[in-house]
């Protein structure tokens, strides 16, 4: 009620009693800033839709972890044979043998969900008909089956 | 950094690495990761090895190997970072940690494979 009595009904009001004035440059007049409730950082838990899509986003660090690998093993190779040899050393300890496993499970995940994911992102259309999902993923893990099997040729004939 | 104007840069990295990372990144973790340490494999040998990384088809092969998927990790992570883990004060810090990576990734695969 004093707030009426000292006529601030009609004053100009500053920022600091109304965050979207004028004075913050995203606004509108049309456009209030929209509420939004904090969300929790493990909203995801509880719900294995979401726990998939974490898990896969999550597929990226292995992703990075595999690349390290490889660039450690050039420079390894590059540095001579005692020191491709460290390299052979520190790869077969359990420890790393342990993460390479999970990180292989999330690397086979995220080929999965990559090519499966395909067809919903390029709608093909032939003569107005949409091409089947499995005509756009098909190719795709067969050409991930024809590299898996080069890449092993190649490196077996190495023995 | 990332805008209306970038984000398709961006997002084109992520999508190309992403393909690579699918279609390449298992077989190589699997072989010299698991099949060759656990001995299901024959290790292959180091001169032949070394052998193979002159060949100017492997350093072209192993720099796109290395190069794409990082930056399909930057993009990636920083998006689970940001919507999965909510940390979005932090936004620029992630952004040049996870594009830091990937950018160091590269410089030192290009430096290492153009050495040679």
């Amino acid at each position: 009620m004093s707030g009426l009595k000292e006529g601030s009904l009609h004053a100009p009001r500053s920022s600091a009693t109304l965050p979207t004035s004028a004075a913050s440059p995203a606004y509108t007049e049309f456009h209030p800033r929209w509420y939004r409730p904090p969300v929790s950082t493990y909203w995801w838990l509880g719900n294995w839709a979401y726990v998939k899509f974490i898990l896969r986003e999550l597929s990226s660090v292995a992703v990075a972890w595999t690349v390290a690998i490889i660039l450690f093993q050039i420079r390894a190779l590059i540095h001579g044979g005692d020191s491709y040899d460290r390299f052979e050393q520190r790869m077969s300890s359990p420890w790393m043998i342990a993460i390479n496993v999970i990180a292989f499970g999330f690397l086979l995940m995220h080929s999965i969900t990559w090519f499966n994911l395909a067809p919903k992102a390029m709608a093909v259309r032939i003569r107005g008909k949409r091409l089947p999902a499995l005509l756009i993923s098909g190719p795709q893990y067969l050409a991930w089956i024809v590299i898996s099997v080069l890449v092993f040729v190649i490196v077996i004939s190495r023995g | 950094m990332v805008n209306r104007e970038t984000e398709p840069i961006f997002w084109t990295l992520f999508s190309a690495g992403g393909v690579v990372a699918a279609l390449f990144l298992p077989v190589q973790l699997f072989i010299f990761g698991l099949a060759v340490p656990l001995g299901w494999m024959h290790a292959p040998a180091y001169p032949s090895m070394l052998a193979l990384l002159h060949s100017p088809i492997t350093r072209v092969y192993l720099f796109v190997l290395c190069s794409l998927p990082l930056f399909h990790f930057a993009h990636r992570f920083r998006y689970t970072l940001y919507d999965g883990l909510q940390i979005k004060h932090l936004n620029e810090v992630v952004f040049a940690c996870c594009y830091g990576v990937a950018i160091v990734g590269t410089v030192a695969a290009g430096y290492l494979l153009w050495r040679l």
